[in-house]
């Protein structure tokens, strides 16, 4: 398949009064035409950061995307890119769907306007022609009425409306990239169903790639193709869909999948927790991330960092726990069949 | 006293929403809650859960309908009375961010309502926060800080233990976990649990997280736009939901295994929630419900026992046609 993004070894930095935060150390991945990546970890892994630094969103000097780090997007550097190329390449090439739709879409501008803006920019397109454009987008995105709806202020529209207005935005000049911060993660279930359902229709549609970003195991594994699970601003594992749901190998991947409650089991059994915090990323970390928490900790662990062991094409981990001189451990699909 | 800790009667709670119109956030729910048990409350946002959940503790005042705490209505309590309910009935909010006083330290948000109802020494409180911020899994030295020193998880915490401060029966628990990542989701959750277990408590617990609802509550209620449309124990409801909504639902949760994914049909369900404003007549689930007919646009179904303990409310529900 045709490689649509690539980024390569990024490290992104930001510079507080406490010194420097390195939020993200060596992110390497890649994503071809019509694919479906998901970035899954607790808040503060550095998820949204990566997701931010391809399109250059973050604010220099405060944030710094290191020189060492390389985004090449359907060929083209977006690290050397001028404030006028950016402006093109952002919701041309690759459009963003904002966390929050409550606070993402600006109040004082009715949604056909927001919509039409970019529409206007990127395809030079008239007003006419960009109005109707934008009724088009607001049908496809499944809002009744679109031709009064277009009209409204985020205000008179309810959470899921306003999360759909922001995916008819982001997706208005058919972008090469759609990414998705946590899509969902403030709407209902029904909602919820809809809105996934909507972005795999147009995924097929018109074989945009998605990155999705999210914390909910469930939504990924009901959408994603493939997913990279990180930690500290590292990628600890990454593979299919299956690969990690069904044969995962770190344990953090373990710990996720353990603390949410499946509809089988008993209720009010034990959930699991994972203890401890994740580490202070002030501080330089030259062991296994993970290490604090993990409860296979080995000595090596503390002292370097794990290589990343190639299981599949697809199916990368970094874990001492895969290294040959490592004992075997009861895994979380071992205990949880017992 | 009847065996119900808290008893809901056709319980409305209306707002003004401009002229001439009101919003009707809770239509007519009856809830019961048998002391130690979790009654689980879930529904789309805008249903009217939270409404329900502060009338509950009076936090409300109901519009009309009737709520016995103990057997005794809570509208007509006064003075000491009033008093001596406001202990027993506690409430966790959503948000913990929101919830505690950014001036006050977390030892002083503890002890304010240690104040209004017990008369305790200094030392006695110092010893109870202490004592407190050890249940809820916190250490001792939190007492001095303030609530922006701590994780949103640490500030559900001592939003906890803030409720249980004053040894309350009964707890109000509003989408305690809904703000928090999911690992910090199962701590909260286990320590509910584990609180329950120790001290007897009642807990209404109120969340749009499906999946978590089941594992915590015996019983469980559906709402929609103001009403219960379902109610039953939580097996019941999970693996037998009648009602088209729950049904819908239930189908929705996605679940991090792909071979339960497999076999499940997803139910899908078209549109919104209507708004609550002077709503039509009828079923309020007619618009987006398949099965609709002529008699749910003109009757609001009442809700009904269709097996022991398992309560919906639909007028086509045990009709042939379905």
């Amino acid at each position: 398949m045709e490689k649509i993004l690539e980024v390569d070894n990024l490290n992104v930095s930001f510079n507080t009064y406490a010194g420097e935060v390195k939020a993200v150390r060596g992110v390497s991945f890649e994503l071809s035409r019509g694919e479906t990546l998901a970035f899954v970890g607790e808040s503060g892994c550095g998820k949204t950061v990566t997701a931010k630094s391809i399109l250059r969103l973050l604010k220099p000097p405060f944030a710094v995307i290191k020189p060492e780090s390389k985004i090449i997007c359907n060929g083209k550097d977006v690290l050397k890119m001028s404030e006028k190329e950016l402006c093109e390449f952002r919701g041309d090439e690759v459009g963003m769907i904002f966390q929050d739709p409550m606070t993402s879409l600006n109040p004082t501008m009715t949604v056909g306007k927001q919509i039409m803006e970019s529409l206007m920019i990127h395809k030079k397109l008239d007003k006419k022609a960009a109005r109707e454009e934008a009724i088009n987008m607001l049908k496809m995105v499944n809002i009744p009425s679109p031709e009064k709806r277009i009209d409204n202020y985020p205000h008179e529209m309810s959470g899921g409306m306003r999360q759909r207005v922001m995916i008819a935005i982001a997706l208005a000049c058919n972008p090469n990239v759609l990414i998705a911060d946590e899509p969902t993660t403030a709407l209902d279930v029904t909602i919820q169903a809809q809105i996934m359902d909507l972005m795999m229709d147009l995924k097929t549609k018109m074989n945009t790639a998605i990155i999705l970003v999210t914390h909910d195991l469930g939504v990924v594994a009901n959408f994603a193709d493939r997913i990279q699970v990180m930690y500290a601003g590292e990628v600890v594992e990454r593979g299919t869909t299956k690969e990690i749901i069904n044969e995962s190998k770190h344990p953090y991947t373990w710990a996720l999948l353990r603390s949410v409650p499946r509809l089988g089991n008993e209720s009010k059994e034990e959930l699991y927790a994972l203890g401890g915090t994740p580490p202070d990323l002030l501080l330089p970390l030259n062991h296994c991330p993970f290490a604090d928490r993990c409860e296979y900790c080995m000595p090596i662990c503390k002292e370097c960092k794990p290589q990343e062991t190639v299981l599949s094409d697809t199916h990368k981990v970094s874990c001492w726990l895969m290294h040959e001189k490592a004992p075997k451990v009861e895994s979380f699909y071992d205990r949880r069949d017992k | 006293m009847g065996e119900y800790i808290v008893e809901a009667k056709n319980l409305c709670k209306y707002f003004k929403a401009g002229k001439n119109q009101t919003l009707k956030a809770v239509d007519g729910v009856n809830i019961q809650l048998k002391k130690g048990e979790t009654l689980g409350l879930v529904g789309e946002s805008g249903c009217g859960k939270t409404t329900c959940g502060r009338t509950l503790v009076k936090l409300y005042d109901a519009t009309s309908g009737t709520v016995l705490f103990e057997g005794k209505d809570v509208s007509r309590l006064r003075g000491k009375e009033l008093l001596g309910f406001r202990k027993d009935a506690q409430i966790i909010f959503q948000d913990p961010y929101a919830s505690l006083d950014p001036r006050m330290t977390i030892g002083e948000i503890i002890t304010e309502g240690m104040n209004v109802h017990f008369h305790m020494s200094e030392k006695e409180k110092e010893e109870k926060v202490n004592d407190l911020l050890h249940k809820v899994g916190l250490n001792a030295e939190y007492a001095n800080r303030f609530a922006h020193e701590l994780s949103g998880g640490q500030r559900q915490r001592v939003g906890i233990a803030r409720a249980l401060a004053i040894e309350p029966k009964f707890i109000v628990c509003d989408e305690p976990i809904s703000a928090l990542d999911v690992s910090i989701q199962a701590q909260i959750v286990n320590l509910l649990i584990k609180l329950q277990r120790e001290m007897g408590l009642t807990y209404l617990f109120i969340s749009h997280d499906l999946s978590m609802v089941k594992h915590i509550s015996d019983r469980v209620g559906v709402m929609y736009l103001g009403s219960m449309v379902e109610l039953a124990s939580n097996h019941a409801l999970y693996d037998h939901p009648i009602h088209p909504y729950t049904q819908a639902l239930i189908s929705a949760i996605p679940e991090a295994d792909l071979d339960e994914e497999e076999g499940k049909t997803r139910v899908h369900l078209e549109g919104e929630v209507p708004s609550p404003i002077n709503p039509p007549p009828g079923c309020r689930f007619k618009g987006r419900c398949k099965y609709a007919k002529e008699i749910c646009g003109q009757e609001m179904p009442e809700l009904k026992e269709v097996e022991p303990g398992h309560f919906v409310a639909c007028h086509m529900c045990g009709k042939e046609d379905w």
